[in-house]
């Protein structure tokens, strides 16, 4: 049951996403090469922030543990 | 209420603030004194609370919108591309081989856009139909089989529509009845061709009597019809306005007015859609510097505004208007297309809306299409214009006359709308009309879309924004059997697109009821339901004293 409501909710996103980007009057292989592309960037997004964002977290706390340690060990 | 419909009507004099003497002309000159007329024909602007409103979309919706174009955009270059290096066939209009060196006709903005974005939607308009256009009618079904480049019909017919796209105002477009029976004598007596102009032998006994029932409807002194409605904008302001007169034209006026006006050859000043301000700002320069190089006076000042404004719905500001021509002495056009018959307490239009004196407006434009089921234009106003327009108009002296069977139409409908067949049938179909609007613009409010224009026009935009939007709303209810018409870039602003539903005397509650559902069901399916209810963009001005006002 509540999955027949979730897949409603998706199928009516993607309906969304069809209208508002104009994909419902574009021809199939039009429609198709554009998802593709949006897919293809989409996924370069998310690869390149799961190979580069952990590694810049953990520089810049780094950076910011040395000023405040150099902070804490000039009060003490 | 000043002028209440109710008691007040009965063979079809309006006792709201003439003192008649039943004569077809002779209220106004009676020994040549005015007097009797000026006596209440004070402005009654502040009385009537006029709502307006233009809401603005949100910001998502506008950043998706021009989205939408642009993601069109890109994909139109990619088929432009396609077609210019032959991968693809082209169907669109292109040069011949021979005239490939030439300057190129097709690369303007206008010819992309109908190439590509226009053509994918294009099933939405076009629709032939095959019936009279009441408040229900036949569509005839048609497919296309290469993504709206030809099309061809499957043979059915789509039946009992509800329409909700006709101009239908007071539901006289409607197929035989017994009520037209003086039509069909008519044409058995007249024949249907005039075969001649005005000037010529095309001038029928009909035409005076319509011209005379034309005077008396709006309370004029004299009246001219013509064949055709937008002919009779287009034709005849060149025959008032020339070269050194100075047009004052609203900037949402329609094309037949743009072209009358620049045919004419005046000096063409645009000021904002209703708002006086700017009106008076443009007077007042026109006032002050005169003519651009010479300073002369200019030779007239003609203010064209419209009645009913047919893409906003919104009603022109009439009280001020008036006030500023007197101030400033110019001389005022309205063109009461879509508001002659559907507003008013009686249906006489906008100046019967606002309470006013009709002795105010110097021209009287209106056409016979909407309201009265029939065809044609008139002018309407003093006697010496409209004899001035009986020499000097092109339509009288190039255009044939109208057809007398439907001259005979807009007799019977004038006088089924005035009382004078006997009844109050027509009474009620004004009435009938101003309680649909006003039903149906409140229960779309409620229902959270965005509605432009006067809470009182009988014409309701419902906007859109998107194009994909406006596809598929035009036909998903085409499907439920529901025709609207949808309207796009080159008639509206690139981001506001919209659905403009004509109210009519004959839609019953349950029909409206029906298209209420409908669109409540689109709106959830399409999310349109965008309103906040937050003040509108464009500010109304209604109130604003900020001009002096001779009272």
């Amino acid at each position: 049951m509540d999955f027949r409501r979730v897949k409603d909710y998706f199928s009516w996103l993607y309906y969304q996403y069809q209208i508002i980007s104009c994909c419902a009057v574009l021809e199939p292989w039009e429609q198709s090469m554009f998802n593709t592309i949006l897919l293809t960037i989409f996924a370069m997004v998310v690869y390149t922030a799961y190979v580069f964002i952990p590694i810049h977290i953990r520089l810049a706390w780094e950076f910011f543990s040395k000023i405040c340690g150099i902070h804490s060990t000039l009060s003490s | 209420m000043a002028n209440s419909g109710g008691g007040a009507v009965c063979n079809g004099k309006i006792y709201s603030h003439k003192k008649w003497d039943g004569s077809q002309n002779g209220n106004c000159t009676k020994n040549g004194i005015v007097k009797e007329v000026q006596q209440n024909g004070k402005p009654h602007f502040y009385e009537k609370p006029v709502v307006e409103s233009f809401e603005e979309a949100p910001l998502h919706v506008m950043v998706f919108t021009y989205m939408g174009y642009g993601i069109g955009t890109l994909f139109g270059y990619l088929r432009d591309f396609l077609r210019n290096s032959g991968i693809e066939k082209c169907n669109a209009a292109v040069e011949r081989e021979e005239q490939k060196d030439f300057v190129p006709l097709y690369q303007n903005f206008e010819n992309f856009y109908t190439r590509n974005i226009y053509m994918r939607i294009r099933d939405n308009w076009n629709r032939p139909i095959c019936s009279a256009p009441g408040a229900l009618f036949d569509v005839m079904e048609r497919v296309s089989d290469d993504y709206n480049w030809t099309f061809r019909f499957t043979g059915r017919i789509i039946k009992d529509v509800i329409n909700m796209g006709s101009y239908n105002f007071l539901g006289l477009a409607v197929r035989y009845d017994e009520s037209m029976r003086t039509v069909k004598d008519v044409l058995e007596e007249y024949g249907v061709g005039v075969a001649s102009t005005r000037h010529e032998m095309g001038t029928l006994n009909k035409h005076k009597e319509l011209e005379d029932l034309v005077a008396q409807f709006l309370n004029v002194e004299a009246a001219m019809v013509f064949g055709m409605g937008f002919a009779t904008n287009s034709m005849n302001i060149p025959a008032l306005v020339g070269k050194g007169c100075l047009i004052l034209s609203d900037e949402l006026n329609h094309a037949s007015l743009v072209l009358g006006a620049r045919l004419s050859g005046a000096t063409i000043r645009i000021f904002k859609h209703n708002n006086m301000q700017s009106l008076e700002k443009l007077l007042r320069d026109a006032v002050i510097y005169g003519q651009p190089r010479t300073r002369r006076a200019w030779k007239k000042i003609l203010i064209m505004v419209e009645g009913v404004y047919s893409m906003e719905g919104s009603i022109v500001n009439l009280p001020q208007i008036v006030a500023l021509k007197k101030k400033y002495k110019a001389y005022l056009y309205i063109d009461e297309a879509h508001s002659i018959g559907s507003v008013g307490p009686t249906g006489r239009g906008v100046v019967e809306f606002f309470g006013m004196d009709p002795q105010d407006v110097d021209v009287f434009m209106g056409t016979f299409t909407k309201s009265f089921g029939a065809a044609g234009g008139y002018i309407a106003g003093r006697k010496d214009l409209v004899d001035y327009l009986r020499v000097h108009s092109h339509s009288a002296v190039y255009a044939t006359s109208m057809s007398p069977p439907i001259a005979e139409q807009i007799i019977r409908s004038m006088k089924f709308i005035m009382g004078l067949d006997g009844t109050t049938e027509g009474l009620k179909r004004v009435q009938q009309l101003a309680k649909n609007t006003r039903y149906f613009r409140q229960r779309l409010n409620e229902m959270g879309f965005i509605i432009y224009g006067n809470e009182e026009s009988p014409v309701v935009p419902l906007l859109l924004y998107m194009p994909g939007k406006v596809a598929a709303f035009a036909r998903h209810l085409l499907n439920r059997k529901i025709g609207v018409v949808v309207v796009g870039f080159p008639a509206t602003p690139l981001a506001e697109a919209r659905a403009r539903f004509c109210i009519s005397a004959a839609h019953t509650r349950e029909m409206l009821d029906t298209v209420l559902e409908a669109l409540d069901e689109m709106g959830d399916l399409l999310h349109l339901k965008y309103s906040r209810n937050k003040k509108s963009a464009r500010p109304e001005l209604y109130d604003e004293t900020s001009f002096e006002l001779d009272d």
